[in-house]
């Protein structure tokens, strides 16, 4: 197994990525195309690539050689077919995708989520209104009696 | 290091930890052989920044995706479900989100009260007081007073309702359909050495905070002090037998993959609904061609999941998120068999909170809701933290056909032959199924949900049952009524494969009282010489 993309796929991959999720000033998060996203994408692969690879394969056949070459216009009308008929290779590349781009700091802080490990500080859950299950508590067993 | 034991135990998980400490005050040389290693609380995903992620690689919940030197591959391309579990000290509990239910009293007298399947030999009552026991030692959280069930005392009070909760909870007296705060297997106050939950949200993959109970940390330690030896990365390839057709030992390989051989005076498996009939049916000899203790062929036979009807919606205000035990209460509305459905039996629904911003993500994506492009963020911001959801876990009828057998080809990496599963749903299920999905939606929608969805789950087979089963008929059942192999006087089976029906609830306390139960049955029986009679 291959464990590293070649240059022409990563770059396919970058570009793809790119469609999938572009940076947005409405809401100041980068794009997975960002540096510092795309190079925790490319160290993520692990157990997905040959999957990934086998998608940007068909990509690349997709667009007649190279996604990334393609102008825009015509990448964006190719990511979408790709989107349709990507299949299993696709869901494992986009997975790898969306787990980077959905730990970025810049990107939890904009979703108001702590960039942070859940351990060691947890979280606050309200304990709610107990008072909620009183009719419950009124109710007569509802379990059958077993003879 | 292999000189004879007592008693020799396959597996580490949840009935075998329960035996183990249960057996401990025997003072017999105990030993447990487990294929995987200890892990230690500071490797589990809530310690660092990449928690989620580590749920699609070394902390999957499915053993070949997951693909660790501890785990074996199985062959599920014939399954409808997908086995999910976990190898290591504390099997499957390192690796389950702690929802605790009992089996009701009607769930061992099902040919009895609606002509299906088989009675269990055993009732409620019988089990009632290991049931007790197990709560203390495993730690539960819950609320005294459940309709749904006989008397019980959580030693705990129940994990807060939050937002959700509450929202499910306004929702179900609206419709007026009962629920109650979950029994489950966190601390919510600190308890016997292990820190109170601290809502890190993220229970399945293990907890860091050592709230969850997994029995790394319940039975284990007391079972180890009380001399109890553990020995991990021994992974066993067979029972063997001698002329007698008694059990003598097994034949296992060591961290070097170097086989070894243990011999011991009884045996006690502990490997849950898979790895149990696979290393039955591995364990051939001239006595036993088909497998060890299987002359009545149903070793492997009779598996059962619970089909989960899996459904969720979205409200407008943001919820709880990830954030806190994802189940937080149950409801057992539709549990018992009622005539004016069409099918029999029924199923508990597990109410959940959200979902963390990765799964929230690749799973929107995969139902088309998350779309790539501009309108990629505004989308997922109506999506993350919005989302309430809960699974109607359906009773599996047992059904021969559903089985465990060897795969021809598939071994795992130290030689030893792979299970492969076989499971197609039954009639019965896929109308309970429909059933649920439908309740599910009634309810979502009374909770403010604007949209709804059903998903089919494929990695929910949580729940292994069934493929030993017992019972008094030599013919019809593999173990009798106290876990003893009809055809191996001094062979046990205390799992869940064991189990003759499967309820419609999450099987972990039932697994565990039934090896204390099993448990005593062979104290009681040591102690007046009868226990290989």
């Amino acid at each position: 197994m291959q464990t590293t993309l070649t240059d022409a796929e990563a770059r396919d991959l970058r570009a793809l990525v790119a469609q999938m999720i572009p940076a947005s000033t409405t809401y100041k998060v980068p794009g997975a195309d960002d540096d510092l996203i795309f190079t925790d994408i490319l160290r993520s692969l692990e157990r997905d690539t040959d999957d990934v690879r086998a998608a940007l394969k068909h990509l690349a056949t997709m667009s007649g050689g190279s996604f990334a070459g393609l102008p825009a216009d015509r990448r964006a009308e190719v990511a979408a077919t790709f989107k349709d008929q990507g299949g299993a290779p696709l869901f494992a590349l986009n997975r790898v995708v969306l787990l980077c781009y959905y730990r970025d700091d810049r990107v939890m802080r904009s979703l108001g989520q702590e960039p942070r490990s859940p351990f060691p500080k947890g979280h606050v859950v309200e304990q709610g209104d107990w008072s909620l299950l009183d009719p419950v508590k009124k109710r007569a067993p509802i379990y059958r009696k077993v003879p | 290091m292999n000189d004879k034991v007592d008693v020799l135990i396959i597996g580490s998980g949840a009935s075998g930890a329960a035996v183990a400490w249960s057996l401990a005050d025997t003072k017999m040389r105990i030993l447990c052989l487990e294929q995987g290693d200890w892990v230690k609380p500071t490797d589990y995903p809530s310690n660092g920044r990449d928690w989620e992620a580590r749920l699609f690689s070394d902390f999957a919940i499915n053993p070949n995706r997951r693909a660790r030197e501890t785990d074996y591959p199985i062959n599920d391309a014939n399954s409808q479900i997908k086995v999910v579990n976990f190898n290591g000290v504390g099997g499957s509990t390192i690796m389950y989100t702690a929802h605790y239910p009992r089996l009701h009293p009607s769930d061992f007298k099902v040919k009895t009260l609606d002509g299906v399947a088989d009675d269990w030999p055993i009732d409620y009552q019988t089990l009632e007081p290991f049931f007790a026991e197990n709560d203390r030692m495993t730690g539960v959280s819950g609320l005294a007073g459940d309709p749904a069930y006989p008397a019980k005392q959580p030693p705990m009070p129940p994990i807060p309702l939050g937002k959700s909760g509450q929202r499910f909870g306004k929702a179900m007296n609206n419709l007026g359909w009962h629920w109650w705060p979950s029994d489950t297997s966190i601390a919510t106050v600190d308890y016997e050495g292990r820190g109170r939950c601290l809502n890190l949200g993220h229970c399945t993959p293990g907890c860091a905070q050592g709230a969850k109970a997994s029995t790394d940390i319940t039975y284990w330690p007391l079972a180890l002090r009380a001399g109890v030896e553990l020995r991990t990365r021994a992974r066993v390839r067979e029972i063997t037998v001698d002329n007698n057709g008694m059990a003598t030992g097994v034949v296992y390989y060591d961290a070097d993959g170097k086989e070894q051989f243990q011999a011991a005076e009884m045996v006690i498996v502990a490997c849950n609904g898979v790895g149990t009939p696979r290393l039955m049916l591995n364990s051939q000899s001239g006595k036993f061609p088909n497998g060890i203790a299987n002359s009545s062929g149903l070793v492997g036979k009779n598996l059962m999941f619970h089909p989960y009807a899996f459904t969720y919606g979205y409200v407008d205000e943001p919820l709880d998120g990830n954030h806190g035990p994802p189940l937080c209460l149950w409801s057992h509305e539709f549990y018992e068999t009622d005539k004016a459905r069409d099918f029999v039996r029924g199923y508990i629904f597990q109410f959940g909170r959200g979902m963390g911003s990765i799964v929230e993500a690749i799973n929107s994506t995969a139902a088309g809701r998350l779309p790539w492009g501009e309108d990629h963020h505004k989308v997922y911001r109506g999506l993350l933290n919005h989302r309430i959801y809960l699974a109607g876990i359906c009773e599996d009828l047992p059904e021969e056909h559903n089985r465990v057998t060897l795969d021809p080809v598939l071994k795992d990496s130290d030689g030893i032959p792979a299970p492969k599963i076989d499971y197609t749903l039954g009639d019965n299920s896929r109308k309970m199924l429909e059933h649920a999905h439908s309740r599910a939606e009634e309810i979502l929608k009374e909770a403010g949900a604007h949209t709804v969805f059903r998903e089919h789950v494929p990695n929910s087979g949580w729940h292994l049952l069934g493929t030993a089963r017992m019972g008094t008929d030599a013919e019809r059942s593999v173990v009798n009524e106290w876990g003893r192999c009809h055809d191996v006087k001094n062979l046990f089976i205390v799992d869940g494969s064991i189990w003759v029906t499967s309820g419609g609830v999450n099987p972990t306390s039932t697994i565990q009282a039934l090896a204390l139960y099993i448990a005593d049955a062979i104290k009681q029986r040591l102690s007046n010489a009868t226990l290989f009679e």
